[in-house]
């Protein structure tokens, strides 16, 4: 288990002052200009050497995602931090943002003065209203003490701004954001030009996690070496996980990397609702990865390769457990609702192939369809997949192709016991 | 997706009080010369709170002429992002309530049912008094105090039909409840006891963080 002296995030509850008074006496804000002087480059090559993955999803390297970054370019270079905080199961970053937010502050002025950046945006999903008011405080108390703006205690000129969008999944897309940030839909644009060479404004931005901005400098302040020494190999540091459904308390923690799932869900959130044998399914890292089965659940370790060996993935690290009193096929249609919901409607497969899974998933769902129409449906998921401008295509079609995989039988059952109550009445 | 559309009446006319014009301001000049178009969404976010909660016609408008943008332009902004009302909503309170799975594994549909027995059928349709309005939203990001709603700008989380039959009466009664976990909980900490976070030595003032 994750020592307490080892956790990045000391207030993710607001237990304690959150002011910037409070962060600072849980050592935040410390020797910050003494980082800034290690210069922009052997910054990006600690934040390498730490291992650190992005936090919010896709977990590529930091590190190297910052050092795609232009040197020197007559525009100016931007960093975006996507604050929009949507995937289903994930509610962490609303805890930075309220309850933390100097870790978010800090990061972005070391994260910008690495990139060379002297403007960053932080976009907040439209919901979290008082997450933004509470980190537009930190930020106003920056400027106030003079750690960040123009010719700032820490010698780097630097302006941080909040901006936010209204109700729209698809805007935690990185180039959706950026749309949305300069006033239009959020729709994805084409990838290349990726946005380190053309991002907001058509000027050099990267676009990372709260999370991932937020440890880096703890990561700083403490050496890539202890960052490193969490975790497991190719999986470092500590991660905040969010644990919801049916288990005895629900919780947002932070722990180490590679924790085994089981341990997470007893240690940290009372264990599974009526004990681990009563467990059906596990979501592990958000609504977009395919679900896991119980016997996949028992020794399957909370990183990014273990879980992508298990044809899932971290994700998020937001972990919805489904006893054995969940309707399985409702859960995971319930998800295909909200795909459809939240497609931005730009590319066919993904505008069409989300209302058809949906639907298909309804009929499953009431037993109403024929077995053949299983595997026409995981084929029409094939379909949709990676044929789509973004991963929302993607996402719609992982839940249904891990229902398929894990709970075929449970479908079938459905359609049998259907047929023969229709059989019984004729 | 889903097809929104403008409200059939609608005002003759919208225009920021002046403090929401000094604020408006404010947030435009957030952004680059040549890109005020990013104060978009937050303009009309403002615009809705003005009035009532919802969106009218004529301030899409208002915002278009304030920021140079054509109007369809400010039009297909109101209609992408659903935070958007483009029709009335209950003036003391509009329930949204989270229905994602997350919600739905701890109960949500029972809190719809309640919905729809306090205050209308259907989603998006005012009570009788026309002083509440609900409707079913996609997760809201606060998945470790599910089942939860969100009224105006804070939520209620932890709830049962029972809690959520409370926070309904409280508003009523024009006495809002404290927002957040409605079981006491402190925000996403394990119910009965913390797991993390309980060495002393954190908080004395010597951390190296």
């Amino acid at each position: 288990m994750l020592a307490d002296k080892d956790r990045i995030f000391t207030n993710i509850y607001g237990l304690h002052d959150v002011s910037l008074k409070g962060a600072m006496a849980r050592g935040q804000w410390d020797g910050t200009k003494q980082i800034l002087e290690f210069g922009h480059d052997e910054i990006i090559e600690r934040v390498k050497a730490s291992g650190l993955r992005g936090r919010g999803g896709a977990g590529f390297p930091t590190g190297l995602k910052w050092s795609f970054m232009p040197k020197e370019d007559p525009r100016p270079s931007y960093l975006v931090v996507n604050a929009d905080e949507s995937e289903p199961g994930s509610c962490k970053d609303r805890e930075i943002l309220r309850h933390d937010p100097h870790t978010l502050v800090e990061g972005c002025l070391i994260a910008s003065f690495a990139m060379r950046a002297h403007a960053c945006y932080v976009y907040f999903r439209g919901e979290y209203i008082r997450e933004r008011e509470a980190f537009q405080r930190a930020v106003d108390e920056a400027y106030e003490a003079g750690l960040i703006g123009k010719n700032n205690k820490n010698g780097w000129d630097f302006d941080l701004y909040v901006a936010h969008g209204a109700g729209a999944y698809i805007c935690g897309e990185e180039t959706a954001l950026l749309e949305s940030l300069e006033g239009k839909k959020g729709q994805p644009r084409m990838k290349p030009p990726f946005p380190a060479g053309s991002g907001l404004y058509g000027a050099p931005t990267t676009v990372n996690n709260v999370e991932s901005i937020a440890v880096t400098p703890t990561i700083l302040r403490r050496g890539a070496e202890w960052f490193a020494g969490l975790g497991i190999p190719n999986n470092t540091g500590t991660k905040l996980f969010q644990i919801s459904g049916h288990v005895e308390r629900p919780c947002v923690v932070e722990e180490e990397m590679g924790i085994p799932m089981r341990e997470l869900l007893e240690r940290h959130a009372g264990g599974v609702r009526g004990g681990w044998d009563n467990l059906l399914a596990v979501i592990p890292g958000g609504s977009s990865v395919p679900c896991l089965g119980t016997d996949m659940c028992q020794d399957i370790t909370m990183d990014f390769d273990s879980l992508q060996k298990a044809k899932s993935g971290l994700g998020t690290a937001a972990v919805i457990v489904m006893d054995k009193s969940t309707d399985i096929i409702k859960a995971i249609g319930r998800l295909s609702y909200f795909y459809k919901h939240e497609s931005c409607g730009q590319c066919t497969p993904c505008r069409e192939g989300t209302g058809w899974m949906w639907r298909v998933m309804q009929r499953l769902e009431r037993g109403e369809a024929e077995k053949h129409e299983i595997d026409m449906l995981f084929d029409v998921t094939k379909q949709v997949e990676g044929h789509t401008i973004c991963a929302l295509g993607d996402a719609a079609a992982w839940p249904i192709q891990g229902l398929i995989r894990n709970f075929r039988h449970v479908i079938e059952e459905r359609i049998d016991a259907a047929q023969a109550a229709r059989i019984a009445a004729e | 997706m889903a097809v929104r559309r403008l409200h059939s009446e609608q005002p003759a006319t919208f225009e920021f009080t002046p403090d929401n014009l000094a604020w408006a301001n404010e947030t435009i000049a957030k952004f680059p010369e040549g890109k005020q178009a990013s104060a978009v969404i937050s303009l009309l976010w403002r615009a809705q709170e003005q009035h009532a909660g919802w969106l009218p016609e004529p301030a899409i408008r208002y915002v278009g002429d304030m920021l140079g943008m054509p109007y369809i332009r400010v039009y297909e902004i109101a209609t992408f992002y659903t935070m958007f009302q483009l029709a009335p909503v209950g003036v003391v309170a509009h329930f949204q309530i989270c229905g994602t799975t997350p919600c739905m594994l701890r109960g949500s549909e029972d809190l719809i049912a309640v919905c729809k027995s306090r205050i209308s059928h259907e989603p998006h349709q005012l009570s009788a008094d026309g002083k509440f309005s609900w409707e079913e939203v996609e997760c809201l990001g606060v998945c470790a105090n599910a089942p939860m709603v969100q009224v105006w700008k804070d939520t209620y989380e932890d709830l049962t039909p029972a809690l959520f039959e409370q926070v309904i009466n409280q508003f009523a009664a024009d006495t809002p409840p404290t927002p957040g976990s409605q079981i006491g909980r402190k925000a996403s900490s394990p119910e009965g006891g913390l797991t993390s976070l309980t060495d002393p030595a954190l908080y004395s003032g010597g951390n190296k963080n």
